[in-house]
């Protein structure tokens, strides 16, 4: 891989705290163009705290968090959505009274160039644009495979249908940096494998993903790269075979007694 | 199908002066239909984007006072060597600034809301009506506080020396309400229609998820408050130059109650939920009186039906009527099929 | 100078039953989260309990306010009941609506039993009032300033000190926790609700012979109650006590010095600017927005 191929994400010296407790101590990445980064670590190592301050829901202590040049570091998470980068959300996160396919068109937001007055007017431009909106809905659906479930309530989704849409819905914002928490949490390894696909259809797209997550053959299997986390540090970084390999993150996640395993 | 049956209701609606002889019911429906627009632009704040406003009858109000001020002129000191003096406008110029400043209204509270939400938001908007009525009632020098404003002008429309109409009787004012309120009905239809409506529905049912696709939270809240004031505010001026008298008691609390029962019973979150509500609130007390009751037993009889529809139809009367027509055609046609298999 | 003290001392005796409808609010809205519009109804519901035991009956006058509080809290525990029981779980709106059905209903059968006509309640304490020096208030009012302490110090101790206290702060804090440590949730919510009516009752109990008792007096109630509750900062009793004695002096010294007219409006700009200046209010209890 070329040194500079474009960073898209650089993290420096990202520090979060919350009262008294430093959640994220001075962590520093970054995410090249292209490329699938995975966040691992054990639970509470801080890898939701950052997704949560990169895209702009909490305000980090101190660092740096630019995207392509533009600094992140106070921004609105609207704004920072405007300039591509897109987050899902650990817990099951979706427009629940709506269908499949207005929650998709929700996140056809920011495609959208309707303005407040045209649509009081009723012009012909707005009722276009709604179809062209909802023709792209259907494509994105069809993308993910929840093409069959577009007029159903979201609330009646099975779970793994529900995780799929959330994707859909981030999708739909157009992102060029995706930041996925734990997508397959919960899921069979049918649907995990499933997952695996529909992961490397988003590379294809061009699109860069950051990835949080738990499930280490998916992990292994679908990172370019991966960061470990513990305690809110960086304890190694590498490509997936030097970081099986590392002592660090065996300790980390598996702890003392497995060390000479490794 | 279903247009058809739009276009047999309006006209039937636009019928009505024609054969309604009775000027009375025609008072009842005129006055119903200035208080279904309202209930119409607080379903836009309440029900679509979730906002707990209960200070709705302050907007009401700003355009009733408004444009009746701008209608008679007014003389009045800012201050003790500040006097600020307004000829009388026409009518129609004098709503058009009641709905404008009640929309500015909105847009401040617009501001407020996104700081303060949920319970919170619900006082503040309370406490702002109740700001208002007081200065209302104690601003004596321009409001004539409990002395009223009276004799103010009806409506006139017309090009000098070729038509002149004038909204005096009732008929006229009837005709005026309905085509405002269906007016009101087509704007917030498209506005739900289009991308500000589903980012409104966005706020209202999961704001994390929604502002990580980009929605601007402020700006939608703002932009839903200000048409909801301002659609408030028309209501207002309407029901100013039909009754031709405003005084501080159209900003009680207990008219932001009515409105809320229209809106929340008729079902909030949908288009037609206001009007049905409103059309069975607006009404209600004018047939507990023809069994002469007593005012206070029709509260009572409110209060009552208001926490039973809570209760019962928490979604409202329009959804629950949709279910089970839902479910109706769902059981015919299962019933059907069993009759089929069982041939 | 005199006049600022008479004011003050004013403000103190209103700012003690104002404490006391704060007080029962912060633990009705601050704890249970219930926008709760019937407040002022326990008001004068308070206020029209000593006029019918006192005037009607003709019961001892501080044996009418016991029961008038006594009632005050079983309404209290009756409305909890009855309307808010089968709620458990429902969002914030519509706890509201229901509250607002039952405020329309109270005030409404208040109104169809006692009639919209003004009343007063005959006092059996001395009707010259005490001077000190440039000072004087009345008997009356004194009484309903000792009352009010003793039942704001009551109140502070219950929830301090006491079992009952203790589970009450306990569901507030952590509500799964509480149940799973054996504390009988439901009954707290009544135990709850009822003692913040009881309070506001004992305000109105307390304040209908100083003023008059009409059906329409608990509307202003609710809404300073609210002022109240969030100026002291939600589920905090100090606060509530505080921000009642504020709100009392701001309107006094509103009254007295700017518009007797714009005395209730003091309460609504205090919470509009509280709530954009500081929503979390003097006194708040890990509280957050939104």
């Amino acid at each position: 891989m070329s040194e500079h191929a474009g960073t898209e994400l650089a993290v420096e010296g990202l520090t979060i705290r919350f009262g008294g407790l430093t959640a994220v101590d001075g962590i520093t990445f970054d995410v090249r163009s292209g490329e699938v980064l995975s966040l691992i670590g054990p639970n509470g190592a801080g890898k939701t705290t950052a997704f949560n301050a990169i895209t702009g829901y909490i305000a980090p202590a101190a660092g740096e968090i630019r995207y392509r040049d533009t600094r992140l570091n106070g921004l609105e998470p609207h704004a920072i959505a405007a300039l591509g980068v897109v987050r899902t959300f650990q817990k099951t996160s979706v427009f629940a009274g709506q269908s499949v396919q207005d929650n998709v068109a929700i996140g056809l937001h920011l495609r959208s160039r309707q303005r407040p007055l045209a649509v009081l007017l009723g012009l012909p431009s707005v009722a276009r644009e709604e179809r062209e909106l909802a023709r792209e809905a259907v494509e994105i659906l069809r993308f993910v495979g929840l093409e069959p479930r577009a007029a159903q309530i979201a609330a009646s989704l099975p779970y793994g249908e529900l995780r799929l849409l959330e994707v859909a819905v981030a999708l739909a914002a157009r992102p060029s940096l995706l930041l996925l928490d734990e997508p397959v949490s919960g899921m069979n390894p049918v649907e995990t494998a499933s997952f695996m696909k529909l992961l490397a259809e988003i590379r294809a797209l061009g699109i860069t993903v950051l990835l949080v997550e738990h499930d280490m053959r998916m992990v292994m299997g679908v990172s370019d790269r991966i960061v470990c986390l513990n305690h809110g540090r960086i304890i190694a970084s590498g490509t997936p075979g030097q970081i099986q390999r590392d002592a660090e993150v065996v300790r980390a996640y598996l702890g003392e007694r497995y060390l000479h395993k490794a | 199908m279903k247009r058809g049956a739009t276009i047999a209701w309006l006209l039937f609606l636009f019928s009505v002066p024609l054969w309604m002889t009775d000027l009375y019911v025609l008072h009842v429906l005129i006055v119903t239909g200035i208080f279904i627009i309202a209930a119409m632009s607080l379903n836009l704040l309440l029900g679509y984007t979730g906002q707990l406003s209960l200070g709705h009858v302050a907007f009401f109000g700003i355009g009733a006072y408004v444009s009746s001020l701008v209608s008679l002129g007014f003389e009045v000191h800012l201050l003790p060597t500040w006097l600020v003096t307004l000829e009388a406008k026409p009518v129609w110029f004098a709503m058009l600034c009641g709905i404008a400043l009640a929309g500015l209204c909105g847009w401040v509270i617009g501001k407020i809301s996104f700081k303060v939400r949920g319970a919170y938001f619900v006082i503040v908007s309370v406490s702002f009506a109740e700001v208002v009525r007081l200065v209302a009632l104690n601003w004596v020098e321009l409001t004539q506080g409990p002395m009223a404003l009276n004799n103010i002008p009806a409506l006139r429309l017309g090009l000098p020396g070729w038509f002149e109409l004038s909204f005096l009787r009732k008929p006229a004012n009837y005709y005026l309400v309905l085509v405002v309120a269906v007016l009101c009905y087509v704007l917030i239809r498209r506005l739900v229609h289009s991308r500000a409506g589903r980012a409104m529905v966005a706020l209202r049912e999961n704001e994390p998820l929604a502002t990580s696709v980009g929605v601007d939270v402020t700006k939608f809240l703002v932009l839903a408050t200000m048409v909801s004031a301002a659609m408030a505010g028309a209501a207002g001026a309407l029901y100013a130059h039909y009754v031709r008298i405003v005084d501080p008691d159209v900003f009680l609390f207990i008219y932001t109650v009515t409105m809320v029962i229209m809106v929340i019973s008729g079902g909030k979150g949908t288009l037609i939920g206001p009007v049905v509500g409103g059309l069975i609130f607006g009404l209600l007390p004018e047939v507990l009186r023809a069994f002469a009751i007593k005012p206070e037993v029709q509260w009572v009889v409110y209060g009552v039906l208001m926490i039973l529809v809570v209760y019962f139809l928490p979604d409202g009367i329009v959804p629950a009527v949709r279910k089970w027509w839902q479910h109706r055609g769902e059981t015919t046609a299962a019933g059907d099929s069993a009759t089929e298999a069982a041939r | 100078m005199d006049q600022l003290l008479q004011h003050g001392v004013n403000a103190l005796i209103l700012g003690g039953t104002y404490a006391l409808l704060g007080i029962g609010l912060t633990l009705i809205f601050g704890i249970m989260r219930v926008v709760n519009f019937t407040h002022g109804e326990l008001y004068s519901f308070g206020a029209y309990m000593m006029f019918m035991w006192v005037m009607l009956a003709g019961v001892n006058f501080f044996l009418a306010l016991i029961l008038a509080v006594v009632l005050g809290i079983a309404l209290g525990a009756a409305v909890e009941i009855l309307l808010l029981r089968r709620l458990k779980g429902a969002d914030i709106d519509t706890t509201m609506l229901v509250m607002i059905g039952a405020w329309i209903a109270l005030q409404n059968a208040e109104q169809l039993t006692w009639s919209g006509v003004a009343k007063s309640i005959d006092n059996p304490f001395p009707s010259s009032p005490l001077v000190l020096g440039p000072v004087s208030v009345s008997w009356n009012r004194l009484f309903v300033f000792v009352v009010a302490l003793a039942l704001i110090a009551g109140a502070y101790a219950l929830i301090n000190r006491t079992k009952l206290g203790k589970a009450m702060r306990a569901t507030f804090q952590d509500r799964e926790t509480a149940a799973l440590m054996g504390v009988e949730i439901n009954f707290i919510h009544t135990a709850t609700f009822a003692l913040g009516s009881g309070l506001a009752a004992a305000a109105g109990a307390l304040l209908g012979p100083v003023f008059v008792v009409y059906p329409t007096m608990g509307d202003l109630a609710s809404l300073k109650a609210f002022a109240i509750v969030i100026l002291g900062g939600l589920g905090s009793i100090p606060g509530a006590t505080i921000g009642g004695f504020i709100l009392a002096f701001m309107e006094e010294l509103g009254a007295g010095y700017i518009s007797s007219g714009f005395r209730d409006g003091m309460g609504f700009l205090l919470i509009i600017l509280i709530l954009v200046l500081k929503p979390t209010g003097l006194f708040a209890q890990k509280e957050r927005i939104g």
